[in-house]
């Protein structure tokens, strides 16, 4: 077998597997569904409940992906100026570990309090767990360009703006790319967590208010229904920016090599 | 040492002392007139590199003075400089490569052409234009590099020791392909290397630099054909100077050492 085929195959045969061995085992040890449903009963459950949850589906995705453009640009541009003014980035960069490390689920109840939109209050949720990959990836790539390569601008007199577009930009894609990578999944978790603070509350609800809510009445089929939307989410999501990477880097970069 | 008064470049009692305290340059005076090929030859570490960049304006003298009075302050295409690695981009094409000094002066790509691909194709790159530097050989990157170099047709060409990282044969033909463009536009070549075979089978003149402080400690005029010859390399003329240089050179190693 071709290794690109053995490539794609094997991951499929090995989640099929896990899933008939799931199946399997909820019905030779007759595990009642609100324990643990199997897949046939959570794909059944996806199939009824389509509706309600594609609504919900395609709200988390707004959040998410809004709060991944916003930590995109947020952190491009804060990046560029840490990378311009170092002082700055001394500054300022505490801050932006304080909003990294700070764990996302302790402060989305007081997000929730000062900010009255809910949906403003998700998408900052998000965008704090995605904006800081970007941000430290970004200054990295912007101060990575080759030394010699600086200094050969520098004798052709490039303009700044030559440099920028020319030089640091395409020095910075790769990592800014791997960025992109960590933190498009990031904001897809800041978004859940976001929701699950926030609760079932409101008139717009993400798949995280879906489960909690499912959760309440025990409707474990309805829970993992919601949770395998998220995880194809997640999965669409690294695997889109995996081929954004390729399509940006596949010719010269290392890592898609 | 050459008359400076008719010089295309020249170094007056230059002294180089970084901010780390060290004495890199002591007193180097030197000359290059317009079309002279001139080696500066010198063990590692004992400043080569550092008179290229201030020749290049790359870096400043801490005493002395550096003087290009034929160069025109604002014609950047005047001056290039070959690396000691090939310093392509490695996300543009060998074509955006050796195009990038007449892009950064504002030709366009089209335009660009004439002076490009002729370039390519005497240093045997032509059906590699649209490659990247990752698929090259080693021996292919310099080539692009030197070609880069040469697409403004400089009158001053400075290379840090370029061939020093390729195998014998390569080395070479490199060295037949430099001196053959030299020859087809006869411009001012200051080499840095450390290799005297390398040095006498270039160069009109060698200069050897001692170390720690960098200064001249000889210099030889190459007696050598007017034509480029690919049987001087084999000539007992070209031995014997060989040998010369490399007594000088072995009598400024033990006085430093």
């Amino acid at each position: 077998m071709k290794p690109a085929w053995r490539r794609r195959i094997a991951p499929a045969v090995v989640l099929l597997a896990l899933l008939a061995a799931w199946e399997a085992l909820v019905r030779l040890a007759h595990i009642p569904h609100y324990t643990l449903p199997a897949p046939s009963l959570v794909l059944q459950t996806l199939a009824g409940n389509f509706g309600s949850l594609a609504g919900s589906w395609w709200f988390t995705v707004k959040i998410t992906f809004g709060a991944l453009l916003l930590a995109c640009a947020g952190g491009v541009l804060v990046a560029a100026v840490f990378a311009l003014w170092r002082p700055v980035e001394e500054a300022f960069f505490p801050v932006a570990v304080v909003l990294q490390v700070t764990p996302i689920v302790a402060v989305a109840p007081l997000i929730l309090i000062y900010v009255e939109s809910t949906t403003a209050a998700l998408l900052l949720c998000a965008w704090i767990v995605a904006f800081f990959p970007i941000l430290s990836n970004t200054v990295v790539g912007l101060r990575a360009a080759d030394l010699n390569l600086r200094e050969l601008f520098r004798l052709y007199r490039a303009t700044p703006w030559q440099r920028l577009r020319l030089l640091l930009v395409p020095s910075a894609l790769p990592y800014f790319v791997a960025g992109l990578k960590i933190s498009g999944g990031l904001s897809l978790i800041g978004a859940v967590t976001a929701e699950m603070v926030a609760g079932a509350a409101g008139r717009e609800t993400g798949l995280a208010s879906r489960i909690l809510e499912a959760s309440f009445r025990t409707e474990t089929p309805k829970m993992f229904a919601a949770l395998s939307l998220l995880v194809l989410t997640g999965v669409l999501i690294f695997a889109g920016f995996n081929a954004l990477s390729r399509l940006l880097l596949g010719r010269w970069h290392a890592t898609e090599n | 040492m050459s008359d400076a008064s008719d010089a295309l470049i020249s170094l007056q009692q230059v002294d180089k002392r970084f901010a780390n305290g060290v004495q890199a340059l002591q007193s180097v005076s030197l000359a290059v007139q317009p079309g002279e090929f001139v080696s500066l030859l010198g063990p590692s570490g004992c400043g080569k590199s550092t008179v290229l960049r201030l020749v290049a304006g790359l870096d400043r003298a801490s005493a002395g003075k550096v003087l290009a009075p034929a160069l025109r302050a604002d014609a950047a295409s005047d001056t290039a400089f070959v690396f000691q690695e090939p310093t392509l981009m490695p996300w543009a094409s060998v074509f955006d490569n050796a195009w990038l000094p007449l892009r950064l002066a504002g030709v366009s790509r089209r335009d660009a052409a004439a002076r490009v691909m002729p370039l390519l194709q005497r240093m045997g790159l032509e059906a590699f234009a649209n490659a990247f530097p990752g698929e090259l050989s080693g021996g292919m990157k310099m080539r692009a590099s030197i070609a880069r170099a040469l697409v403004t047709q400089p009158r001053l060409l400075l290379m840090d020791e370029p061939f020093a990282a390729l195998d014998e044969i390569t080395r070479q033909r490199l060295n037949a392909d430099l001196l053959d463009a030299w020859q087809a536009r006869p411009m001012a070549v200051l080499f840095v290397t450390h290799s005297v075979l390398e040095a006498v089978a270039l160069s009109q003149r060698v200069l050897v630099m001692g170390a720690r402080p960098g200064r001249i400690v000889a210099e030889f005029q190459v007696r050598r054909p007017a034509r480029h010859d690919a049987g001087f390399r084999d000539s007992d003329d070209y031995v014997a100077q060989c040998r010369a240089v490399s007594r000088s050179l072995e009598a400024a190693h033990a006085a430093t050492a």
